[in-house]
């Protein structure tokens, strides 16, 4: 097998014109409304065309993996909540899952179900938002994205009621989750998501047909399946591209083999089509809470062999990974049998997701930058941590 | 048609905005500081001492175990211990905190201090209008301001504290059963030693320590 | 997905000259790794992604580990002439085990995903020691996705990818001088007002109200 048939995907680097000698180079960031969150493009036009994109970040860097070495296990929990702090019961799933990985732990089926309800509902309002941040980078100056917090907030007053905080939820422990349901507490999510698939009527209404957008993202941002298999990109950026990657489905993590659920795929791999799939992915994830809200089993939430005090686990390392809102947000763990981890390495999906950008961008005008930047669906926690 | 979907989306904002005027689900702005949303029970903002009764000092459940300072992950809590002792719940003579201060400029409310406590002592608090402008040491909560009573911890958590009552009554009940049968034993024993007549000294009851 | 010894059999009989190494994991999850000597790297990856059967296409994690330096005190059992007789003596003998740094990377087959899952495939490869001898070769030329991790890596660890297309720092500000994840970095010292101050902070503290406080 020769090596030589491989196909290197060597960063991009764009040939100027003659007349294109004098470029303009602009920082987009940190300091803009539109970067969700502190981060900044160093970008060289030639007229409204890009010829040069260098991401530059590290203004949210807060070297979470340090603290994780000197915090013990449980400690770290918290601090999973603020990587994407978006969706902070994904994150602190995916570190469950990793340490659960790494010390043997099982999950009962009770909280198995919660995870899944909970994660799938972190799904929803994340693409909500994210179709949400997308309008408001075209210009639509909010009006999609107050429609989606609308929703938002009633999914944050469930997760308030069942874990005490909207956003930093620190709800999931190694071994299975950390307090019981609320009495209640299924009934109303039951109710909220008999609405939801109401509330993306009403966004593909707004948005889906909408000649304007359309016109700006159709065959803008076009990634290639070779190009993203190859970047590492995950998530609904991958299958917009037409690669069928979910880690639900391919894992087999949790009990999702029970649900029965589609991946939508994109054809072309520009914006439009993330936009779709975020929309699709969220009816699917609608379908995944009705089949498991039926049949929540009774039962305990915790695997009696887990400590909350005076964790540790044996010496080892595991790599555990679930299918977050924003892509494969895996943890890295390798444990030298005392109550700290020796490494904790967070597998960032913004960042790895960011890695294409110029690749995308390159050629482009500048106002569609903003919009491809906003269709890869950053968080700032998660690329810094 | 041209404009075919700009016009339904269209559509949709007018159905929101004229809806806006004649639902309530459609107006969803809440006009805070002068209105606000009932708190939900769960909620959790910023630690804070119970005490039982109506001393804040002698009633402290805490017993300066030092558990949440250790188990804090941005190590908030600054705790020294007592040298003298006073009782708890049970009667049993326990040290408690000469200081327990919080900082609540670094605590993230993660709760994870309420989840190791032993002893019931720290909940979660749901104020969260705490602002202050003195950046010197007006968010670091010691003792005297952290200790809020049992009351409150039933007005702001009534299914909690419920639970909590229960639990710390059963223990109680337990503790006193225990006494109680080692001092049946005793009893026995001493009549047993009286009744004997070259018996060898009376063995004293064996010291139970109160579970706590 | 293949067993690591089964990959690394695969490895071997395209590749025999390659230094390769089963280590293995004892947690429960059993995701054994390979060490792979740095010169080989680039090949033995190369063939992985190339591989047919295997078709390792996807690099989903990069990171870099800092083993320091240990100080491993043994007792040796030595033969000595002991007042004119030969007896064996027992000897401690302190000897120091070079540190190194190691990048880990963790590889997932997306053309495979679907029918084949499995635990990842993990490749190791240390550096010579922690001080002047950090370089080891880039992988971005397989896989583009380790881009912004060696990155990162050489940003937080201090290891050098030789065949890296643009190997800056991308966390901390250029210009930086230490490497933040080694578990030798000290804090710099920019000690401000903290209220509660206990352990460390403590002892910094007490040291600056000898000086002016801040």
């Amino acid at each position: 097998m020769s090596a030589t048939e491989l196909k290197i995907f060597r960063p991009p680097v764009m040939d100027v014109t003659e007349e294109g000698d004098e470029l303009l180079e602009v920082a987009m960031g940190p300091h803009h409304p539109s970067t969700h969150g502190v981060f900044r493009m160093d970008v060289a036009l030639d007229g409204e065309r890009v010829v040069k994109l260098k991401p530059v970040f590290g203004y949210l860097h807060r070297n979470h993996e340090k603290i994780a070495e000197k915090a013990s296990y449980l400690a770290s929990m918290p601090y999973t909540d603020r990587l994407d702090y978006f969706c902070s019961l994904t994150n602190n799933w995916a570190y469950a899952l990793a340490v659960e990985k790494l010390a043997g732990l099982e999950v009962p089926e009770r909280a198995e179900y919660i995870r899944v309800i909970t994660a799938e509902l972190t799904r929803i309002q994340n693409h909500a938002s994210a179709i949400g941040f997308l309008m408001q980078e075209m210009g639509a100056s909010g009006t999609p994205l107050m429609y989606a917090f609308r929703e938002r907030e009633k999914i944050l007053d469930l997760f308030e009621e069942l874990t005490g905080s909207r956003m930093m939820c620190n709800y999931m422990r190694f071994g299975g989750c950390r307090v019981e349901l609320p009495k209640g507490w299924l009934e109303k999510v039951k109710t909220i998501v008999e609405g939801l698939p109401e509330f993306l009527d009403e966004v593909e209404a707004l948005l889906t047909g909408n000649e304007i957008l359309m016109a700006r993202t159709q065959g803008v941002g076009v990634l290639k399946p070779d190009l993203a298999i190859n970047a590492g990109v995950t998530g609904p950026m991958l299958r917009a591209a037409g690669v069928n990657y979910d880690i639900r489905k391919i894992d087999h993590y949790g009990i999702y083999d029970r649900f029965k659920f589609r991946v939508p795929l994109g054809d072309h791999g520009d914006i439009y089509d993330r936009y779709m799939i975020r929309v699709l992915e969220a009816r699917e994830s609608i379908e995944i809470l009705k089949q498991a809200l039926q049949d929540v089993p009774a039962g305990p939430i915790m695997d009696p062999k887990s400590k909350i005090r005076g964790f540790r686990p044996k010496v080892g390392e595991a790599y555990g990974r679930i299918e977050a809102p924003k892509g494969e947000l895996g943890f890295y763990l390798i444990s030298d049998g005392s109550a700290n981890p020796y490494r904790y390495r967070v597998r960032p999906p913004s960042l790895i997701n960011l890695t294409i950008l110029e690749d995308l961008c390159l050629g482009q005008n500048v106002a569609d930058v903003v919009l491809i930047f906003g269709s890869v669906d950053i968080v700032l926690g998660e690329v810094d941590r | 048609m041209l404009g075919e979907g700009i016009l339904k989306g269209l559509g949709e904002t007018a159905k929101n905005f004229a809806g806006s005027f004649v639902s309530k689900e459609r107006l969803t702005t809440v006009q805070y500081p002068e209105e606000r949303i009932a708190p939900i029970e769960n909620t959790r903002d910023f630690p804070f001492l119970v005490y039982d009764g109506t001393d804040p000092m002698a009633g402290l459940r805490c017993v300066a175990c030092q558990i949440c300072e250790k188990e804090c992950p941005p190590k908030c809590i600054y705790i020294v211990k007592s040298t003298d002792k006073k009782p708890d719940f049970v009667g049993k003579m326990q040290i408690y905190p000469a200081r327990f201060d919080i900082d609540i400029s670094v605590c993230m409310s993660c709760q994870i201090c309420v989840e190791v406590c032993p002893f019931e002592a720290i909940k979660m608090d749901t104020e969260f209008e705490l602002s202050t402008t003195d950046r010197f040491g007006g968010l670091l909560f010691d003792r005297e301001h952290l200790s809020k009573s049992n009351e409150h911890y039933h007005k702001i958590h009534p299914t909690d504290a419920a639970e909590v009552d229960h639990r710390l009554a059963e223990e109680k009940a337990k503790v006193k059963a225990k006494a109680k049968a080692a001092a049946e034993v005793a009893a026995a024993k001493a009549a047993a030693a009286a009744a004997a007549p070259a018996a060898p000294a009376p063995k004293t009851a064996p010291d139970k320590e109160p579970g706590a | 997905m293949k067993t690591a010894e089964e990959i690394l059999a695969a490895i071997k009989s395209a590749l025999p000259d390659a230094g390769l190494e089963l280590v293995l994991n004892s947690s429960p999850c059993a995701q054994h790794s390979l060490r792979v000597a740095a010169k080989d790297m680039v090949a033995v990856a190369s063939f992985l992604r190339a591989d047919p059967v295997l078709a390792l296409d996807f690099c989903s994690n990069a990171t870099g580990v800092d083993w320091p330096g240990k100080e491993i005190s043994e007792k040796v059992k030595v033969t000595k002439v002991v007042e004119g007789e030969q007896t064996v003596v027992e000897e401690t003998i302190k000897r120091v085990e070079p540190g190194y740094l190691e990048a880990v990377y963790h590889l997932f087959s997306m053309k495979n995903g679907p029918t084949d899952p499995g635990g990842p495939v993990v490749l190791r490869m240390r550096t010579a020691n922690r001080t002047d001898q950090v370089e080891l070769p880039s992988l971005t030329p397989v896989w583009r996705s380790a881009e912004f991790q060696e990155r990162e890596i050489f940003d937080l660890f201090g290891i050098v990818f030789t065949g890296h297309p643009d190997l800056r720092r991308i966390l901390m500000w250029d210009g930086f001088e230490d490497h933040p994840m080694r578990r030798d970095y000290v804090d710099p010292d920019d000690f401000e007002y903290e209220p509660t101050p206990h352990d460390e902070v403590l002892k910094r503290a007490e040291a600056h109200k000898t000086g002016a406080v801040a």
